[in-house]
């Protein structure tokens, strides 16, 4: 397995914020694991995936993720079975719209 | 826009459709990261709930506890943290009381990967769920899932009180493509989904009285049928139990010598027995007469 790590700075911070799960760790899927943490405003992603040698791929995947979504004080964690750049760049979108989503609804009650 | 699929929603999707909206508390969720510490020796990935969601919510207004299996990760099955969630919920039943344990069950059985442990696990579970049963809290399951039950699985979801399956749903000991690897494609051909199905699919499970209702594939119906089952479970006894094994006998006695669903639909009164694959479920269950 590899372990990759990346942190983005300058995004916004969510209130109300609660922990989601999308996808599931099938062939060619993933799991996207997203929680509120006090990070100093930073965006930790961590993913674990048994294809090695793809660092290059899931920094650019990652990079345009936070592009689109700048959350800040968040914890990405990826749980990868050969996924496709593609389908992670879907699952992240989920994650992110669920993550948003809540949020929205927990302040508006 | 039609409901959704039973058979390709996961199991979490399926938790949101099953119990009354908004209703669900997860035990043990994926933000505790109880994963499998067998997986990373195979360099294998894990999952944060270990492909077994377990928690508790409202049916129809009643209490009951749940589980669910992700069949999309490793087939459902049955490894040490998964099994041990499974039993603790089982367990927790005693003391909380539920109106019922729900086990939306798709598993080929024990993760070979953790070989003893998902064994031990797996009579764990039975011993759990009848221990579930004897004090009187009602075990249903749900089967439906493209993976089916299977294996160790398929035992334990015999040791419940009742089963609700669709015809996509399977359910069996060993699994079709186990019986052709240790007997052979001319003893059995897990190729042959007409020959899989009528073999293990929820029509003829129906048919035998292995599972107590059989319902379209998709979730509102299974829904349904789980509200309907947890109020008419009756009470495990000795003589509920000693019915259950004439019946046994009876089916034995019967269809012993039988060596297909067809022969079996055949002895059942069945005209057309070819013909029943093919019927929508509506129009099968006017027509079938179970075994009691």
């Amino acid at each position: 397995m590899e372990h990759l790590e990346y942190q983005f700075a300058g995004g916004r911070t969510l209130n109300d914020a609660q922990p989601r799960i999308v996808g599931v760790v099938a062939s060619g899927n993933l799991e996207v694991l997203i929680e509120p943490m006090a990070l100093d405003g930073k965006c930790a992603i961590d993913i674990r995936t048994p294809a090695r040698g793809f660092a290059e791929v899931w920094e650019a995947v990652v990079a345009d993720f936070f592009a689109r979504h700048p959350f800040a004080n968040v914890r990405v964690s990826i749980n990868d079975n050969g996924a496709s750049p593609a389908t992670v760049a879907l699952r992240l979108d989920q994650a992110a719209q669920e993550y948003a989503g809540a949020a929205m609804k927990a302040q508006h009650q | 826009m039609r409901p959704r699929s039973y058979f390709e929603a996961t199991a979490r999707q399926r938790i949101d459709g099953i119990l009354d909206a908004g209703s669900f508390v997860e035990l043990m969720p994926p933000t505790e990261r109880v994963v499998s510490p067998h997986l990373s020796v195979f360099d294998l990935p894990v999952a944060f709930d270990d492909g077994a969601i377990v928690g508790r919510g409202a049916l129809d207004g009643r209490p009951v506890l749940l589980s669910a299996q992700e069949g999309g990760f490793m087939g459902g099955s049955v490894g040490e943290v998964h099994g041990a969630k499974l039993v603790g919920l089982l367990d927790r039943a005693r003391s909380e009381r539920p109106a019922a344990v729900l086990m939306l069950i798709e598993s080929g059985g024990v993760r070979l990967q953790e070989a003893n442990a998902g064994l031990i696990a797996v009579s764990e579970i039975m011993r759990a769920i009848l221990a579930a049963r004897s004090a009187g809290i009602a075990v249903v399951a749900a089967i439906g899932g493209a993976f089916g039950c299977f294996g160790g699985m398929g035992i334990a979801a015999a040791c419940c009180d009742a089963i609700v399956m669709s015809e996509e749903g399977r359910l069996g000991l060993s699994g079709p493509e186990v019986i052709e690897t240790a007997h052979g494609v001319e003893e059995f051909d897990s190729r042959d989904r007409a020959l899989v199905w009528r073999t293990v699919g929820g029509k003829h499970r129906f048919l035998l009285g292995d599972c107590a209702m059989l319902v379209d594939g998709d979730v509102p119906s299974f829904r349904a049928a789980l509200i309907e089952l947890v109020g008419a479970v009756a009470p495990m006894t000795l003589e509920s139990i000693e019915r259950e094994h004439e019946m046994l006998s009876r089916r034995l006695e019967a269809f012993g010598t039988s060596n297909d669903g067809h022969d079996i639909w055949r002895k059942l009164g069945w005209p057309d027995p070819e013909k029943i694959p093919l019927m929508p479920t509506d129009v099968f269950l006017a027509q079938a007469r179970v075994p009691t």
